[in-house]
């Protein structure tokens, strides 16, 4: 690792100062993606920040909503009893990330703020755009059997690797950030984005903006919501394809539903053809087959990914199946 | 044969300058400390928190390890693991991928399981750290290193001191109720000699056994 100055921060307006005076500085909160990206040389800031004395460890409930600070741990947030019964569907996700250990040292900001696990990213001798602008992507003609099949830009078909937030973005939750403008809340759906011109940008976040805390908005999926994550291994393996789902059930009609797949696009990767399709209908493995049919619109394979063009759908019904209880 | 410089050699170029600069400005700052009179840089210590510490290249450290204080003077970019093994002597904790991915490194920050690879030491100021040489209470074994005596939980043993971390940090945590359960919460522990199954009867059997941990 190279060297660099460290400093630490107690208030959330010296953390947004800090980043602003100097454009190599960069934050640090759990540090498991950031220290291992600068081992391996493809992250070098020059100043570390550390934010972890901030408050923002809270989870609080709100009149309307669930409020949960930048800097909660995973694994603790996974296993609060207020997000168990309020938000399970987030337990889940977040149970299914990284490992125990990583999880008590990695916090909701920063997890949402995870970098791609492509391995052209990962390495410093191989093109990447989202690395280094301009080289090209190494996987589009390469070995791409973990990338997008959902995508607006061949500039660059790397997903996004957080489970937590294939979870959040179908809880319709809000991002809270504080920056050098002041504070604003993005809707978890505009957070992240599609690589288009500018893949080395992964969101919308401006530079100096802070994640203070994400907000949940209160709903009715306490009870039938699964979280199916595909992958190499059993546990401790980043997914080929996840498929967060949530279901608000009257007998054996769906009157309510959220749909999100990881593992297929570079963002977290939201299912509202399937949602409007799925409201009203009777819970039936048929009308779940046509839904994720309906979500495989404008999918197309790599090469190596191909397997994920059935993997997919196939994944949706079987969330959709958990979800509902039906077996 | 006077040749165009190929586009590797120009990199290189830049690397060794720039290399070369870093080198110049780290000894002449280096200068600039041993002749700073040592109660402005007690004060400048003090005064670290908010403030650029990187200018001193160098950062002071309180942690305890083991029940042991230290007062360190470490470099920003130093692991939690590296400074053990390396300036302490402390081998007990083992380093596998030095990426997070194996769990041999896996030590206890103020009682919770954490992966000291992908720790700085900067980071961990004032806390309390416990790894497998601390678990021993003189003679007398830890329960869990016990357990993994009686059930011969490992084979070669690299990866037993952030197995057992690992295995207290589960109970702890609450989810170590049934086998399928602990081979969850303890997936972050890769073992090359394939001792999974003794290595959960071990944590399975201390559970059972209900002492505090
Ligand atoms: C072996 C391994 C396996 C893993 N497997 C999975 C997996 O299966 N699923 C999964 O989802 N994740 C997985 N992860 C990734 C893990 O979840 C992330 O590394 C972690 O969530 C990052 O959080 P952190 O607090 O450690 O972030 P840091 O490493 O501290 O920071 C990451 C980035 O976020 C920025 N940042 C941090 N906090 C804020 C904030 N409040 N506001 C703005 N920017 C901020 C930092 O500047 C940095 O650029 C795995 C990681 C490893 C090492
Ligand atoms: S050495 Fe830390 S996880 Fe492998
Ligand atoms: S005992 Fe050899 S690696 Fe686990």
């Amino acid at each position: 690792m190279i060297h660099f100055d460290y400093i630490r921060v107690s208030t959330t307006k010296a953390a947004v100062d800090a980043i602003v005076k100097d454009s190599k500085a960069q934050w640090i909160a759990g540090g498991t993606n950031l220290v291992d990206l600068m081992k391996k040389g493809v992250m070098a800031p020059d100043k570390l920040v550390d934010i972890n004395n901030l408050a923002l460890k809270e989870i609080k409930k709100q009149s309307s909503s669930l409020l949960i600070g930048a800097l909660a741990l995973n694994g603790p947030v996974a296993d609060n009893e207020l997000v168990r019964k309020e938000q399970p569907l987030l337990s889940l996700a977040l149970q299914a990330g990284a490992s125990a250990q990583l999880r008590n040292m990695a916090t909701v900001g920063g997890n949402m703020m995870q970098r791609t696990r492509c391995p052209y990213f990962y390495n410093p001798d191989m093109p990447c755009n989202k690395r280094e602008p301009g080289t090209g992507c190494g996987a589009l003609k390469g070995f791409n059997r973990m990338h997008a099949i959902f995508t607006d830009s061949e500039k660059c078909i790397a997903v996004h690797p957080s489970d937590m937030s294939i979870a959040l973005v179908a809880l319709d939750a809000t991002v809270l950030v504080s920056g050098p403008k002041g504070d604003r809340r993005i809707p978890f759906q505009n957070f992240h984005r599609l690589p288009g011109d500018m893949p080395q940008k992964d969101n919308t976040l401006e530079r100096g903006e802070l994640i203070v805390a994400v907000d949940i908005p209160d709903n009715k999926f306490s009870k039938n919501v699964h979280y199916l994550k595909v992958r190499d291994r059993t546990s401790y393996a980043f997914a080929l394809v996840s498929v967060a789902a949530a279901l608000d059930m009257q007998g054996s009609t769906i009157k309510d539903v959220r749909l999100a797949m990881g593992g297929v696009a570079h963002k977290p990767w939201r299912l509202p053809e399937a949602e409007n399709f799925l409201k009203g209908k009777t819970a039936s493995e048929a009308v779940f087959r046509q839904a994720a049919e309906l979500s495989m619109k404008g999918a197309k394979g790599y090469g190596y990914n191909n397997f994920k063009l059935r993997l997919a759908p196939t994944s949706i019904v079987e969330a959709l199946k958990a979800a509902s209880g039906k077996k | 044969m006077a040749q165009k410089k190929s586009f590797n050699d120009q990199q290189d170029d830049k690397h060794y300058s720039e290399g070369r600069r870093n080198f110049l400005k780290q000894s002449s700052l280096l200068t600039a400390l041993a002749i700073t009179p040592p109660y402005l840089l007690k004060a400048a210590e003090s005064e670290l928190d908010e403030k650029a510490a990187g200018y001193f290249e160098k950062m002071p450290l309180s942690i305890e390890i083991n029940g042991v204080n230290h007062k360190l003077s470490i470099e920003p970019r130093t692991t939690l693991l590296d400074l053990m093994r390396e300036q302490l002597a402390l081998t007990g904790t083992k380093k596998g991928c030095d990426h997070g991915q194996c769990g041999a490194c896996t030590v206890h920050v103020d009682g919770n399981r954490v992966l000291s690879c992908l720790t700085l030491a900067v980071m961990v100021e004032g806390k309390k750290i416990t790894t497998v040489e601390g678990l021993a209470d003189g003679d007398q074994l830890h329960p869990m290193q016990e357990a993994f005596i009686k059930h011969d939980g490992f084979q070669c043993g690299y990866c037993t001191p952030g197995q057992i971390m690992s295995a207290i940090g589960c109970i702890r945590e609450g989810h170590a109720n049934s086998d399928d359960e602990i081979r969850e919460y303890m997936s972050g522990n890769i073992c090359r000699c394939g001792a999974y199954p003794n290595i959960v009867k071990a944590i399975a059997d201390v559970k059972k056994g209900g002492q505090k941990l």
